[in-house]
C-alpha cells in the first residue's frame, strides 16, 4: 500500500514540474492556461490519491478523496473563466495559432 | 424535494468532510446543510427522479474510467509536447456541434472537455462548443469532434438525458 502510495505521489510531483515548464516554455496566455490549469491538477489529484494509499480510509485519506472532485470543479470553472476572460479583455491567440472559430461570435 | 436531496447530500459530504460523529459536531452540520440547502436548493438537479435511477451510476462508473485513462493519454500528449526542444504546438479554437439538450449535461461536456489536457472550453453558445486546443491535428470539424467531444458524449448522453 504504501509503495502504490509513493508511486503515485511520485507521478503527481512529476506532472506537476511538467506544467511549470509548460508555463514558463508555452507561447500565450491561453497555451499557458491549458499546462498551468491541468497538468498541475492531475498532479495534485494524483498526490491527493497517494495520500488516500498512505493513509488508507481514516481522517486525512477520506479528506484527501474529498478534496480531489472539489478540486476538478474548481480548476474546470477557474479554467473556463480565465480562458473567456482573456478572450473579452482583447488578449490575441499567439503568433502560431492556426484557427480562430470564436472570433466571429464575440463581434457580436 | 429538492431541497430535502441537497439536505441529505450536503449533510454526508460534512460527515464525510470532518470525520467524526460527535453530537456537536452532527449539529453543526445539520445547521450547515439547513443554511447550503434554503439558500442553494432552487439550483439543485432539476430531475430527482433521475438520481434514483441505478443505470445512471453504472453508467458514471464506466465514465469516470474511460475519463481518467483519457485524461492520462492526454497529460502525456501535452507532457510530450511542453518537453520537445522545437515545441510543435498548433493551437487555436474550434466550434464543435453537440447533441446534448440539457444544461447540466452540456456542463458536464465542457468541464471534461476542459479537465482533458490540451483542450479548454471557451464558451458554449447554443448547441456550439467552443475548444481552445493545443495540437489541432486535422482540418476536418467531423474528426477533430470526434476527438474532442465525441469520447465523452455518448456517456454522458446516458448519465443525464
Amino acid at each position: 500500500m504504501e509503495i502504490i502510495g509513493f508511486i503515485l505521489i511520485s507521478i503527481g510531483i512529476l506532472f506537476n514540474l511538467f506544467g511549470c515548464i509548460g508555463l514558463i516554455r508555452l507561447p500565450d496566455v491561453y497555451n499557458r492556461l491549458q499546462s498551468a490549469t491541468k497538468c498541475v491538477t492531475l498532479g495534485t489529484c494524483s498526490i491527493l490519491l497517494g495520500v488516500l494509499f498512505f493513509c488508507g480510509f481514516a481522517g486525512a485519506g477520506i479528506r484527501a478523496l474529498i478534496a480531489i472532485p472539489l478540486l476538478f470543479f474548481s480548476a474546470t470553472v477557474a479554467a473556463h473563466a480565465l480562458v473567456k476572460g482573456a478572450y473579452i479583455f482583447g488578449i490575441k491567440l499567439g503568433d502560431k495559432s492556426i484557427k480562430d472559430d470564436y472570433k466571429d461570435v464575440e463581434k457580436n | 424535494m429538492k431541497h430535502i436531496v441537497l439536505f441529505i447530500t450536503a449533510l454526508i459530504f460534512w460527515l464525510l468532510l470532518t470525520f467524526n460523529l460527535t453530537t456537536a459536531n452532527i449539529i453543526v452540520g445539520i445547521v450547515a446543510a439547513l443554511v447550503t440547502s434554503f439558500i442553494f436548493g432552487r439550483y439543485f438537479t432539476t430531475s430527482i427522479s433521475k438520481l434514483l435511477q441505478p443505470q445512471r451510476y453504472f453508467w458514471f462508473f464506466a465514465y469516470l474510467i474511460i475519463f481518467i485513462w483519457e485524461c492520462l493519454k492526454a497529460n502525456i500528449e501535452v507532457a510530450y509536447l511542453v518537453l520537445h526542444p522545437a515545441m510543435p504546438i498548433k493551437p487555436g479554437i474550434v466550434k464543435i456541434k453537440t447533441d446534448l439538450k440539457t444544461d447540466i449535461a452540456k456542463t458536464t461536456l465542457a468541464n471534461s472537455i476542459t479537465m482533458t489536457p490540451g483542450t479548454i472550453t471557451v464558451d458554449i453558445i447554443d448547441d456550439y462548443i467552443y475548444v481552445h486546443w493545443i495540437y489541432i491535428s486535422t482540418d476536418n470539424p467531423e474528426e477533430y469532434s470526434q476527438k474532442v467531444s465525441g469520447r465523452f458524449e455518448k456517456y454522458i448522453k446516458k448519465i443525464f438525458e
